[in-house]
């Protein structure tokens, strides 16, 4: 397996001094986002004909295929979002400059904060219809996909070899064809990679947007997240495993039939010039390979598919570059100005929402909350360490351990753990235990699978004429997990502790608060603020609360996390 | 879009537009726009004419402008000054007539062989039966027959360029641009590529009117061409042009074809009038020099085969590239670094030690890390530069970053990357300075620490 870096840390030489524009513009948006929500708050929203949803186990299989069929929806809009966005941000410097950044900070705020207006506001779009409802869920399953696919992208165009631009260029393929030619083709490994990383993260948003209260209203479409929030209101533990149950077939089946053929086949694109020996064929491509029936519709699909790849769809010649010329000055001076004064509109607009009702304590008490969390977050960060790395680390060194966890691995960590906190809330709920710390755990339940599975892949990887070195040296004991496992497997522990300290933050707006029947459990934490100011309609607080957030994880990002992988990257690497 | 007649242009003889050139380049220059300093100038003041039926050589030292020259022609790039005519009218871009061979080979790694050779023709809008049947006649003719589902990465380095070579020629195109085709492939390999590729231009079955091609490699091009440009570096012009005279096939044992080679290396390692050496157009900061990645062990191996017999202290560069197994061309940028920290002087094709190369040659080893210190302070004024800032400083560590920028400002990235690379190489191996990789930092060793 491949270490891909993780797209917050895609290493961009860019000033700060954009982060802090690219900062007020997302969050200016998303305040027009509420503003407009909130117009439509006022006006009473016809009730949708509100879904009942049946417990009963027979029901439990035409949800999951509702669910499923949200989760690609949302996975179309990511793509079509991707192939869009960081094209224009790839071929555009100055558009570049400022969606870039964006999409930066975008990556590190928790949408999830924002559900209830999201939903709100795609209500208004669509009143009185249950397309409303839908698209706001698959909406919020899109912002949870989107971001680092299209990160992915936008880094692999700016990597694209000189050689090959080149080619395409002097044999004069039209900017479609070279699209689909060379820039798509190169970018699908690290691209289906992040697919399958951002699908198995939104499984957890599918689960948290299918049932969405807004005021005391609670709109619900059929699906297994609202299978299992009716089943927490009435307290049926019985129907809570069903779920559990049928999430688990549904990941089982995608996994088998989307994911292990998508990845072995993206293979074929790796830039590499030798040709590496593959692992086994995965049974679904194998029959999709070796059928009649399916070569045949594969074969004209693809037939078609390519058809359209190589219209030119553009009748202009391809021109010289100019590489002499300089870009103006007077048109970036320009253009720096457009987004300073678009970023002051915006600063102003935030400050305009937030000065109403909020004073400085207010910000204190954020802070006082986000740092509760990242204490949380820390701390779940260590603990998942000391457990995963000697664990990852024995079976990654062991070829035969490491083929039947693996998988595993990856597995749990696309499973929505938002499904397995009822029952940690009903031990706590029962023995009466302390919400802030046993309410800690949830929050890593469901991403510390990316530490263990990157930890195998790393130790995995582990050159074997190194360990032959090592063992030839006898080298043991505290010294070798010192100077020869621990560097070894850093960049993989780190991209790992990314992924999963990332999905900590925004899992803590629904961990930190949890509910059985009427009992009501909520830990100290920016996660709770959150979501009370969300339960209470406080929309200042709520942005408040998502922005300190937001600036949590970026400066997490910055400070910790971008340093920490460059080092282990650059010490650990050879030429 | 006009697409080409499927019928092989080959063959074909002279029409009315034979007197008119295919190809002219006037007056073009090129050059880069760089903030601290004087614009770098590339190509200045190049003319460039091909005709129909022949093969053009272009000839020089790295980095002296070749590539770039060839990027106008292809229409890729826009010179800063001068006018590129195809075919009697100006180039704005790729032109239909032209064609590129790379020396990556440039292929998708992600297209089967024959996926490859159709890309031009797709771009063209040619129909799937016609793409077909002129990329099979492309794959025979370049013999790769049977190799049409295979990827690019089950191929060898050969088979590979021989791909490259298909792509090309299937878009039937009059000129064939080569950059440095073979120099990527094992000796063997690129002979019987370059054997393979005269023969076909010999038997008129290449459908291309002229090649035009980029070489470091003298041999080649004295084998391959009909006329050779050699270019000056800094700023690169046509310093030379020669025609060959020779019959195809040629042979290189033949006295008149080595002589023909000698003399190239003669005008090749000629040194700069001296007026122009008197009045450098920058100010001799030492910045504006790109150096060869050359190693330091390889540089001593150099100066004891030279010191000692057979040689004893003067060796012709071809018989001496030829005893050491090497290319031609890469023993070129060798001997131009020995010359320049002066362990060495490059004459008319001869390579001949100095006396600080012969001390070098016979010292040990703690010894010839202070000849070759002296020798760096006194011919790499970066060396210097960079000494000077860790000394100025309290701390003594001086960042690499200024001085790539600073180098940044006379060459490319790449090439001030690889010059970066090199002094610290060198700089380290003659214990003028430590590097923290890390950091990113110069510094100086513990004991010069406390001295200073
Ligand atoms: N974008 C750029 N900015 C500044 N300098 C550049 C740029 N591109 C090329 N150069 C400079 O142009 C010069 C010529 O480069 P070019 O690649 O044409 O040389 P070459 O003769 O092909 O060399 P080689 O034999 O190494 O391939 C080099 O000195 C290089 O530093
Ligand atoms: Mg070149």
């Amino acid at each position: 397996m491949t270490n891909y870096t993780p797209s917050i840390l895609a290493g961009r030489r860019l000033p700060n001094r954009w982060d802090g524009a690219a900062l007020l513009l997302v969050m200016g948006l998303l305040i027009a986002l509420v503003d407009v929500g909130r117009g439509t708050i006022s006006t009473p929203i016809a009730a949708i004909q509100n879904t009942t949803i049946h417990l009963d186990p027979s029901y439990l299989p035409y949800y999951a295929l509702r669910s499923t069929a949200r989760m690609f929806a949302a996975l179309f809009f990511s793509l079509l979002f991707t192939f869009t966005y960081a094209t224009l941000a790839a071929k555009s410097r100055r558009a570049g400059m400022v969606l870039v950044p964006i999409l930066d900070i975008l990556q590190s705020v928790p949408i999830l904060g924002f559900l209830t207006f999201t939903t709100v506001f795609f209500m208004g779009l669509f009143p009185g219809k249950v397309m409303g409802a839908e698209l706001a869920s698959v909406f919020v399953i899109f912002t949870s996909q989107a971001w680092n696919m299209a990160f992915s992208f936008y880094q692999s165009l700016t990597t694209l070899p000189n050689d090959l631009q080149e080619v395409s260029r002097s044999f004069r393929l039209s900017p479609w064809q070279k699209f689909w030619r060379l820039d798509v083709p190169f970018a699908m490994p690290g691209l289906v990679w992040n697919t399958m990383l951002s699908m198995s993260g939104g499984w957890f948003f599918v689960v948290a947007s299918e049932a969405v209260t807004v005021g005391n209203t609670t709109f619900t479409l059929p699906g297994i997240g609202s299978y299992v929030a009716t089943a927490l209101r009435e307290e049926n533990l019985r129907a809570i495993f069903y779920a559990i149950l049928a999430m688990l077939v549904v990941i089982l089946l995608y996994d088998q039939l989307i994911f292990r053929p998508l990845v072995a086949w993206s293979a074929k694109f790796r830039f590499e010039t030798t040709a590496a020996i593959s692992g086994p064929e995965p049974w679904m491509l194998k029959l999709l390979r070796r059928t009649q029936l399916f070569r045949e519709i594969g074969e004209t699909v693809t037939g078609a598919m390519r058809a359209v790849f190589r219209l030119r769809l553009s009748f202009a010649a391809t021109r010289q570059v100019d590489e002499s010329r300089e870009p103006s000055r007077a048109v970036d001076a320009l253009w720096f100005t457009a987004i300073a004064l678009v970023a002051a509109y915006a600063g102003w607009k935030i400050i305009g929402f937030i000065s109403g009702t909020l004073h400085w304590h207010d910000l204190g008490q954020a802070m006082l909350m986000g740092t509760f969390t990242m204490l949380r977050v820390t701390v779940l960060m260590a603990v998942a360490a000391i457990i995963w790395v000697p664990v990852g680390v024995w079976i990654g060194l062991r070829p035969k351990a490491t083929r039947i966890a693996q998988p595993i691995a990856q597995f749990l960590a696309a499973f929505p753990a938002n499904l397995l906190f009822p029952p940690v809330v009903l031990l706590i709920v029962y023995y009466h235990l302390s919400a802030d710390i046993w309410l800690t755990p949830l929050m890593l339940i469901g991403t510390q699978w990316y530490v263990l599975f990157n930890v195998i892949a790393g130790a995995a990887a582990f050159p074997g004429d190194m360990k032959e070195a090592v063992a030839n040296f006898h080298i043991q004991g505290w010294l070798w997990w010192r100077k020869v496992m621990i560097p070894g497997i850093l960049p993989y522990f780190i991209t790992g502790a990314i992924t999963a300290s990332g999905g900590a933050w925004n899992a803590s707006i629904v961990a930190e608060v949890a509910s059985w029947g009427n009992h009501t459990l909520a830990a100290h934490g920016l996660g709770a603020y959150i979501a009370e100011a969300t339960a209470n309609g406080d929309t200042a607080r709520v942005v408040l609360g998502v922005a300190v957030m937001a600036t949590f994880v970026i400066t997490f990002n910055r400070i910790l996390w971008r340093p920490l992988y460059a080092y282990a990257t650059r010490r650990t690497t050879l030429g | 879009m006009p697409t080409q007649p499927a019928a092989p242009l080959w063959g074909k003889t002279m029409d009315q537009n034979a007197i008119q050139p295919l190809l002219t380049v006037r007056n073009c220059r090129q050059s880069y726009h760089k903030e601290a300093s004087a614009d770098l100038v590339v190509l200045d003041d190049v003319d460039l004419t091909l005709q129909e039926g022949e093969i053009v050589g272009l000839l020089g030292r790295s980095g002296s402008g070749k590539s770039t020259l060839l990027r106008i022609v292809s229409g890729l790039l826009k010179p800063t000054a001068g006018e590129v005519k195809w075919r009697g009218e100006t180039l704005h871009g790729p032109a239909a007539g032209v064609a590129m061979v790379f020396q990556s080979f440039a292929l998708f790694p992600w297209l089967t062989v024959q996926e490859n050779v159709e890309l031009g023709l797709e771009a063209l809008g040619v129909k799937k039966h016609e793409r077909e049947e002129r990329s099979e006649e492309a794959i025979d003719l370049i013999g790769l027959g049977g190799y049409d589902g295979a990827y690019p990465k089950e191929l060898s380095g050969g088979m590979r360029q021989r791909v490259g070579l298909a792509r090309a020629l299937v878009v039937h195109p009059d000129l064939l641009l080569m950059d440095e085709p073979f120099s990527a492939l094992d000796v063997l390999t690129a002979e019987t590529l370059r054997t393979d590729l005269i023969d076909l231009w010999m038997d008129k079955k290449l459908p291309v009117k002229s090649v035009l091609i980029v070489t470091h490699n003298i041999e080649e091009a004295v084998l391959m061409c009909d006329r050779i440009l050699v270019f000056s570096s800094n700023p690169g012009r046509v310093a030379h042009e020669l025609t060959v005279p020779f019959a195809h096939p040629r042979n290189r044992f033949d006295p008149a074809f080595r002589q023909l080679v000698d003399d190239i290396y003669g005008i090749m390692t000629r040194r700069a009038p001296k007026e122009v050496q008197a009045a450098p157009a920058v100010p001799p900061t030492g910045f504006a020099t790109p150096l060869h990645p050359v190693g330091t062990n390889l540089m001593a191996g150099l100066l004891e085969t030279l010191s000692s017999p057979p040689y004893d202290g003067r060796a012709d560069l071809p018989a001496l590239a030829a005893a050491l197994q090497y290319e031609a061309d890469e023993l070129l940028p060798l001997g131009e670094t020995l010359g320049m920290l002066g362990f060495a002087e490059l004459e008319e094709g001869d390579l001949i030690l100095t006396e600080t190369g012969k001390r070098f040659a016979e010292a040990e080893t703690e010894d010839r890390k202070e000849i070759f210190a002296t020798q760096l302070k006194a011919h790499v004024p970066l060396i210097n530069a960079i000494r000077a800032v860790i000394d100025q400083r309290s701390n003594h560590r001086a960042s690499a970053v200024r001085f790539r920028d600073e180098l940044e400002d006379h060459m490319s990235p790449e090439y001030a990357e690889e010059t970066l690379r090199t002094v610290i190489s060198w700089g380290r191996y003659a214990e003028i300075f430590e590097y923290d990789e890390e950091a990113q930092q110069f510094g100086l060793e513990e004991e010069d620490e406390e001295e200073a």
